[in-house]
């Protein structure tokens, strides 16, 4: 009813919004990282906007997922601010959709609605060893040095010479810098310090970065590539004969890839200048790139617990450039390590038996956004196109769903005449069900406090680890 | 004002100093007089047209954001080279005019979409007297293209 909304509302301290407002077309985001915002970004210039987020807190894997030796890819943060504060919007943490309200229940009381929920599961390579202590995903490890609740307690073994990633894309680069970086070096950001301390009695003097495909096929961009190479205290042990016709090959491809490719044939294959051959010389920590390998299965050491080596099968390329094929040769290599993370890929999930997934994609099957079979319902970010591409990419992508939304509004496609409770229908539903949501203004005193807790270590925040100490730090 | 001591006006003489650093480019500091701005016409993704003035030293990003123009999604690492989303196109002749681009700014650059063989980071492009007049054209962005792709099979 009106009046419980009323009371919801002023119990968060959120501007009410009088009966008058119903006017106001009403949209929700299932999702606060940045497809979230970047859609509600754009909606906003039209419509009302609830943002509806899982954690308590905001911002997704620009929180969890960007490294933390990256601050200024972060700087997207201001924006997402500005945009939680409008006045038409409003953020509604510590909500999971899907469980504490469902999916039909968010459609009958908005207009639209948008999933911007993202990837939360991993693909996995399906070999055996896969579950042997030693192997993690990417995603779980780099949500554990970023303070992800759920991979607090990841604990990962760090006692051991050799990593082997698979994967060579951006992620794969951030995880060897991560193990490799030198701790003065990743004190002074936000990397948890449980993380940090688990770095620093780090046994790990040498990374590979493992990949199916060619040197030409490598999905990392130039500027992660060459954090590793400038990496301090660390020397490039490629293998050169891995890199033989590349040069040919930088005649006929556009910029980019070539600016990378040159940038790897100089590291693998030219021999070093005086300086940067002392340099190397003196370094105690190795990284490198292998090409052309697929993991078979995972070794067990003689304990038959733990990780101690990876059978890879040798392939041949059959075709060039990207659409090139990795075909195995029938040939089988082994690298001893003590250390597998696997970083081939995030996953999205299906969280609402009602709302479309095509399993094989992992995507909401959707055109430009708009999810097919379903009117009034949209995605956004990974969700829509897949776990691919930086946060400009999910940018453009969001804008062009929240487009699809305003022009069904304005066009007549959504019935969009009646009005709809919005969150005065929702918040009753949440209350009845002992579920209490965090406003934008609960999560600025959280982040008040890991910055305070941060500048004790000289750090620019300490995350808070645990959703219920978040929950509990805004009450005080 | 500047005077000699036989009463000669310098300050044109000032002006015109300033004029030649500005132009080779070695003008560090923004010397703010009413008559130094530099202006840029801007086009954005419609084919709109949309003129700004800025001064000498002022990076095209900052430009967008104190005269509040509406590019979607601009400049989203605020400058520091962490994104490609203030990437602008140039015409060959005004980009032989902005100088030497670092490594830094090609690595980012070679994330954009739709790259050219004339194009910048419009943060790290700082305007100077040489450019007045400059057309700098806001290019098409992913979502543009896609729109006519189906991206459901």
């Amino acid at each position: 009813s009106e009046v419980e909304g009323w009371i919801w509302g002023r119990r968060l301290g959120v501007i009410t919004r009088s009966a008058s407002s119903a006017a106001h077309q009403k949209v929700c985001v299932v999702g606060g990282g940045p497809a979230g915002f970047y859609t509600a970004q754009h909606l906003l210039k039209d419509v009302q906007v609830d943002i509806y987020e899982r954690l308590p807190v905001p911002f997704g894997l620009v929180r969890f997922g960007v490294a933390p030796d990256h601050p200024e890819v972060k700087n997207v943060i201001s924006t997402f601010t500005q945009t939680a504060h409008h006045a038409r919007c409003c953020y509604y943490g510590n909500v999971n959709v899907g469980t504490d309200v469902s999916v039909e229940e968010l459609r009958e009381a908005y207009h639209a609605v948008v999933l911007s929920y993202g990837a939360e599961g991993n693909r996995s390579m399906g070999v055996p060893g896969e579950d042997l202590e030693g192997v993690y995903p990417a995603k779980d490890f780099v949500g554990w040095y970023n303070g992800l609740p759920s991979n607090r307690e990841l604990n990962p073994g760090l006692d051991c010479e050799t990593a082997v990633i698979l994967g060579q894309g951006n992620v794969a680069l951030d995880v060897a810098r991560i193990l490799l970086s030198p701790i003065d070096e990743l004190k002074k950001t936000d990397i948890t310090q449980r993380s940090l301390d688990a770095l620093a009695q780090s046994q790990v003097r040498r990374v590979l970065i493992v990949g199916r495909r060619g040197p030409l096929q490598i999905a990392g961009t130039i500027k992660e590539l060459r954090e590793m190479v400038n990496l301090p205290d660390t020397k490039p042990e490629m293998v050169a004969s891995e890199f033989e016709g590349m040069a040919e090959a930088l005649k006929v491809i556009p910029r980019p890839r070539k600016r990378l490719t040159e940038l790897m044939l100089k590291t693998a294959v030219d021999p070093p200048a005086e300086k940067e051959r002392q340099r190397r010389q003196a370094a105690s920590r190795s990284w490198g790139l292998r090409f052309l390998r697929s993991p078979l299965e995972v070794l067990a050491g003689p304990d038959g617990a733990r990780v101690a080596g990876i059978r890879l099968a040798v392939n041949r390329l059959e075709g060039t450039g990207d659409g090139s094929v990795a075909v195995p040769t029938g040939e089988v290599e082994t690298m001893d390590c003590g250390l597998v993370i696997t970083s081939i890929g995030y996953k999205s999930l299906p969280i609402d038996p009602a709302v479309p997934f095509d399993p094989r994609k992992a995507i909401v099957p959707n055109s430009l956004g708009r999810v097919q079979q379903a009117a009034g319902l949209y995605c956004s970010g990974w969700l829509k196109t897949g776990p691919v591409g930086v946060i400009a990419t999910t940018m453009n992508n969001s804008f062009d769903t929240a487009h699809s939304v305003v022009e069904d509004l304005t066009s007549g496609c959504l019935d969009a005449t009646s009005a709809k409770p919005g969150s005065t229908g929702i918040g009753p539903l949440l209350d009845k069900r002992g579920v209490k949501p965090v406003s934008f203004s609960d999560w600025e005193k959280i982040n008040q406090e890991e910055r305070r807790r941060g500048a004790a270590q000289g750090k620019p925040r300490e995350k808070l680890l645990d959703v219920e100490e978040m929950l509990k730090t805004w009450t005080v | 004002r500047l005077k000699t001591s036989s009463g000669t006006n310098l300050v044109p003489c000032v002006k015109l100093c300033w004029k030649i650093l500005e132009l080779r480019g070695r003008c560090p500091v923004r010397f703010d007089m009413s008559d130094n701005k530099v202006t840029v016409h801007f086009v954005n993704r419609d084919g709109e047209k949309i003129t700004a003035k800025g001064s000498p030293g002022d990076s095209l990003l900052d430009l967008v954001i104190n005269e509040d123009l509406d590019f979607d999604g601009f400049g989203a690492c605020e400058g520091t080279l962490a994104c490609s989303t203030c990437h602008l196109v140039f015409s060959e002749e005004v980009y032989e005019k902005l100088g030497p681009v670092t490594d830094e700014e090609m690595d980012m650059l070679d994330l954009a979409y739709g790259l050219t063989d004339t194009s910048r980071l419009g943060c790290q492009v700082c305007l100077t007297r040489a450019l007045e007049g400059m057309e700098a054209r806001v290019p098409e962005s992913v979502a543009d293209i896609r729109q006519t792709q189906d991206s459901s099979s």
